[in-house]
Parts: structure tokens; sequence; C-alpha cells
């Protein structure tokens, strides 16, 4: 069944349940809210905790809990709560893990364009890159509410600090069946092609599919990889699913060229000194300052589906 | 803590010694390692010393992730090589190590982290300590647990605005379990305090914030261990901090006048001539 749901409210929804049995777990806001969270805040209230405006303290806060055996959640928008206190993460965060378990797990809410009106304040188009320079972080960025849904068991394992970047917007699930997703593998192959395939990620992999949808009208077979856990590790069985295309296509709503998901894909292939032809397709360096929809800003940035449609073909033609 | 005159004299007496020979070991350690910062070392020795030496830290060096010790935060790595010599001391690690600070292979470096036996967390940026020591106080009450925080800052350090985060929150959660020291030397690395941006009135801040204040001299043992020992006491739903007021580089005369002294190094004489004078 489809059905449009935000992320967050599905895994605050699912992780309310956890909180109810497991008195381990503590829930930080930088004073921001969603309707799900009300309930956590009403019925769990001794571990539910709103610092305030203070994204460095959130951090700071959730680290000594983390350090004392609890498994923290911190929970604020996007942009804020990675690139105000990144050195808190930093520092607090990152380093301590090389020494000790720190579960703490970062949802920004708020990937991409998800804040489209915003303006370039709200939009968040650096923090796969500067979160993925963290070692011993890990990157989630889902494309779907099952696959956020099905993190929570994973966030509450792996004793780590992650950052969960979370779209802003009520998406249609790409899954409907959680038990086919390997969360460890960090990337679902939804579509088998030909010669080309998009990598994609978060709100990107719809585009993907829509444009492979589109393609297939005109017998051109493209393959959809859905990549959701940027982390160093099974890269090999990424690789085993990438090394049957002759070209890739990286699709990110974040900026290109600048150590994100396509840096991560570039890394992988050049290591196995790869033939593979790869293209990256996201945000050119530059700030949008320009209002109006996702869609309208994807055209101004020939990131539509017309512009996805171009790049299959010239590849296709090379 | 003894009742009669003559014990509680020779406690202090005994304090002061301890604090007397962790300056002269900081100032060995100095010397083998120039790259140390000296005098914010220095101001803070009495403090240290008096929480070690005075029964005010609950520890264990035999296990030092034991569930009832108390929690000791140094947020101002930079101004903590004082510290090395009461750890090895304490037993934390052996004693030769002191005489590899900042030599290949040891874990003693010129900033000291949490891969140091007895340092709790990561040190090198300032402004970190008390937010980190907001939710370890936090996570001590929610496990229903006795054990305190206390966390040791410069006042340099409270120019960074994160610690004022830590501040409202500390209040707000009514965490007397946590006690902050401001080793108030007045000094920064280029000039006074009082010359960049004014922290005066300090405590008035802190009060304002609702925090309990006492301001003591940093360097006199007795008020050190008294003040502490009535935050210890005091179960009152505030947080506690005590403006230790010092002087940067005490100990060493060229230091104490010198609003530079953050930065300054002893040469290999002047350390010897020093520790032969806190010797005799």
């Amino acid at each position: 069944m489809i059905e449009k749901k935000t992320m967050r409210d599905c895994f605050i929804d699912g992780l309310y349940g956890r909180m109810q049995k497991d008195k381990n777990i503590f829930f930080l806001c930088a004073d921001f809210g969603s309707p799900k969270l009300d309930q956590i805040r009403e019925k769990i209230g001794d571990r539910f905790i709103n610092v305030g405006i203070a994204e460095q303290n959130l951090i700071n806060v959730a680290t000594g809990l983390a350090i004392e055996g609890f498994t923290v959640y911190v929970y604020a928008i996007a942009p804020f709560l990675v690139m105000r206190p990144y050195e808190q993460i930093r520092i607090n965060l990152a380093l301590h893990a090389q020494l000790k378990k720190v579960n703490v797990n970062l949802i920004g809410v708020g990937a991409g364009l998800s804040y489209d009106v915003s303006g370039p304040t709200h939009h968040c188009l650096e923090d796969i890159t500067i979160m993925r320079a963290l070692p011993h972080l890990e990157v989630f960025s889902p494309s779907d509410w099952v696959l956020a849904e099905k993190f929570i068991d994973y966030s509450m394992q792996v004793a780590k600090p992650k950052y969960l970047r979370f779209d802003g917007k009520p998406l249609p699930n790409i899954y409907e069946d959680a038990s086919v997703i390997n969360i460890e593998h960090g990337f679902h192959e939804l579509k088998k092609g030909s010669r080309v395939c998009f990598v994609s990620t978060g709100i990107m992999t719809h585009k993907a599919l829509e444009a492979a949808e589109t393609l297939k009208k005109e017998n051109i077979d493209v393959g959809v990889i859905d990549l959701f856990l940027l982390k160093q590790g099974n890269m090999d069985v990424l690789y085993e699913a990438l090394k049957k295309y002759d070209a890739l296509i990286t699709l990110e709503e974040a900026f290109i060229n600048k150590g994100g998901m396509d840096s991560f894909i570039l890394f992988l292939l050049n290591k196995r000194s790869s033939k593979i032809k790869l293209r990256n397709m996201g945000f050119e360096a530059s700030y949008i300052f320009d209002i109006g929809s996702r869609d309208y800003l994807y055209k101004l940035n020939n990131l539509d589906e017309a512009s996805i449609i171009k790049n299959v073909k010239d590849l296709l033609l090379s | 803590m003894p009742k009669d005159k003559k014990k509680i004299d020779s406690f202090f007496d005994r304090l002061k010694s301890r604090a007397n020979w962790v300056r002269i070991e900081t100032i060995k350690i100095h010397k083998i390692a120039p790259e140390t910062r000296l005098a914010s070392s220095l101001s803070a020795v009495e403090i240290l010393a008096t929480l070690y030496y005075g029964n005010i830290i609950k520890f264990n060096a035999k296990n030092i992730h034991a569930e009832n010790r108390d929690r000791f935060i140094i947020s101002k790595g930079h101004g903590s090589i004082s510290f090395y010599p009461i750890l090895a001391d304490c037993g934390y690690f052996p004693k030769n190590e002191l005489l590899k600070v900042c030599k290949e292979g040891t874990f003693l470096g010129g900033i000291p982290d949490s891969i140091i036996p007895g340092y709790e967390t990561i040190n090198g940026s300032l402004g970190h300590g008390l937010g980190v020591g907001c939710g370890m106080a936090l996570a001590l009450k929610r496990k229903k647990r006795k054990e305190r925080v206390i966390v040791l800052v410069g006042d340099g350090e409270l120019y960074e605005g994160s610690v004022w985060e830590a501040v409202m929150f500390a209040f707000e959660h009514k965490l007397d379990n946590l006690i902050l020291i401001v080793d108030n030397n007045k000094v920064c690395m280029l000039d006074y305090c009082k010359k960049i941006l004014d922290l005066a009135p300090l405590a008035d801040k802190f009060k304002t914030f609702k925090w309990d204040v006492k301001e003591i001299d940093g360097h006199n043992v007795r008020q050190l261990f008294n003040a502490l020992t009535t935050f210890k006491k005091s179960n009152n739903k505030r947080p506690k901090v005590l403006i230790a007021n010092t002087v940067k580089g005490k100990g060493v005369p060229r230091l104490e006048t010198d609003s530079l002294s953050h930065i300054k190094n002893l040469t290999a004489s002047e350390a010897d001539l020093l520790i032969k004078g806190l010797e005799s």
C-alpha cells in the first residue's frame, strides 16, 4: 500500500513505543516539534528535554548523557543541527566515539530543499559532505518513511554517533515490505536496468524512479539504486551491484563536487580502478535565493526530469 | 575532617605541602616539554590539589569507570598539566610516564584527552566541558545516584557562548549535583581579560542566572576546602559555582606579572632555580 507520510512522524512514533519500554532512551530537542512528538513530551516528560534554541548545548548535553550510558536522540532542523554545533559534533561525538561508546542519533529534519520557500538559511545542501567528513559518524539518508522506521532498531543497536537526514515533506513510501531492506548493506537495488543506473539518495530516489519510468516508455531500461547509509564498510557489496553497469548517474539534493554522495561513489570506483563512467547530478556551488516549489527549483538548477533524462541519453550515445 | 584544631591545621599543612609538590612537578614537566602551557597550569595547582588530596573528589584509580566516582571534567585542558603528577601519584598510571610528556609513544600530550586515565572528556577546544557536565549531572540524577560532577574552566573560557547556554540549562534542570570551578586567573592568551572584554562583575552574572556563588582565594587551600565541602553538602536544587581568584603563573615571579604569560616558557636553568627554591 502506498501512503504519504513524513519520515519524522514515523520514526518518532516508533521511538515512542521503544521509549515506553526502555528507560534508557532520552529525546532532546532544540525547541522544534512534530505532531507525533507531543506524546513523548506529555507521557515521557522526564526523558524528553527541550534545551531551548541552543544547538551547541543540545549536542553537549546529549554527549554527557551518552557517556553515562543512555541512548540519545537529538532533534532539530537539519541545517541548524549540523552546522551551528559542528565543533560540538566533531569533538564530543566523533572524537569521543573513537574512545568509548557514544550512542547519539542526530535527527535533522529538512534535508536538501525540504524548506523550499524558506530560503538558503533553511536549505541544507552541505550536510552530507560535512557529516561524512567526520570519522566514526554514519550518515543515514532515507528515501521514505518505511526505511526511516526500519532504522530505529539499528539506531538503538549500533552505539555510534549517527546523522539521520530526514526529508521535511510527506512523501509516498517506496518500500512496501521493510523486510527486503538490509540496513547494514546501506543500499537497495530498487530496479535493475541495463547499461545505465541511477545511484540516488533521499528524495532524489523518487525522482530517479520517475525518470526511469518515463525512459521505460522509450524502451530504455535504467537501474535505480537507493543509497541510504553512507559509512565506511560494506563497499564491496555495493560495488558488486554497481559493476553490472557501464555508466552511473548520482543524484542527490545537495551540493556536488564537494565531497558528498558523489565523492563516496567516485572513491569507491577509483579504488577499484573501475572503468564505469560517472556523472554527478545535484546543485552547483551556489546558494538558492529563488522562491518557488522544489520542482521549480530543480528546473532552475538542471535537476528536473528533462535534465536527468538528457544525461541518460548522452551516456547511452557516448 | 578532624575535629580538634591541631589536627585541622596539620590537615591543611599537608594539603599545602602537596600543592607545593604539584607545583614543583609541574615545572619539572614543563622543563621536559616546553610545549606545555605552564602559566595556566600553575594557577590551578591548589584547586587540583584540594580536590584530590582534600578528599573532595571520590575517585577510583583502579577502576576509572566506576559508577560511584565523582565525574571531574577539566574544560580548560591546556592549563592542566599540573593534573599529571596528581594522577600518577594517585595511581592512575606509573610515575615514570611523567618523564615522557610530549615524547613519542606516550599518552601524555601537551593538551590532555580522555586517552589519559583520569580525564573524562576531550580537551583542547574551550567551552565544551560545562555542557557535557550538565548532561552527566542530569544522567546521574535520572540514575538516582549521589555522585557529583565537577567542572573546571578558565575565566577566558567564559567568553564562549556555549558556556552560558549550559549555565541557563543547569539551573532550569535543578542540577545541584554540578559544581563549576572558575580558575579566575584573569589573563587570556594576549592580554588581561579586563582589557579584552571585562568579565566583571562575574559573581553577579552567575547570581543573575540563579546559581549558588562563592568567591574565594584560589591559592588558599583552607578556603577552597571549606567552600567545596559546603557545596558538596548542599542539595538546594541550584547549581554551584566557585570563583577561585588565582594568579596566572603562580610561583614564577616573572610570569605572575606578565600579560603574555600564557605563551611564555621557562629556560631549563630558570626551571632548576625555581624548583630549588620551592624545595627548600
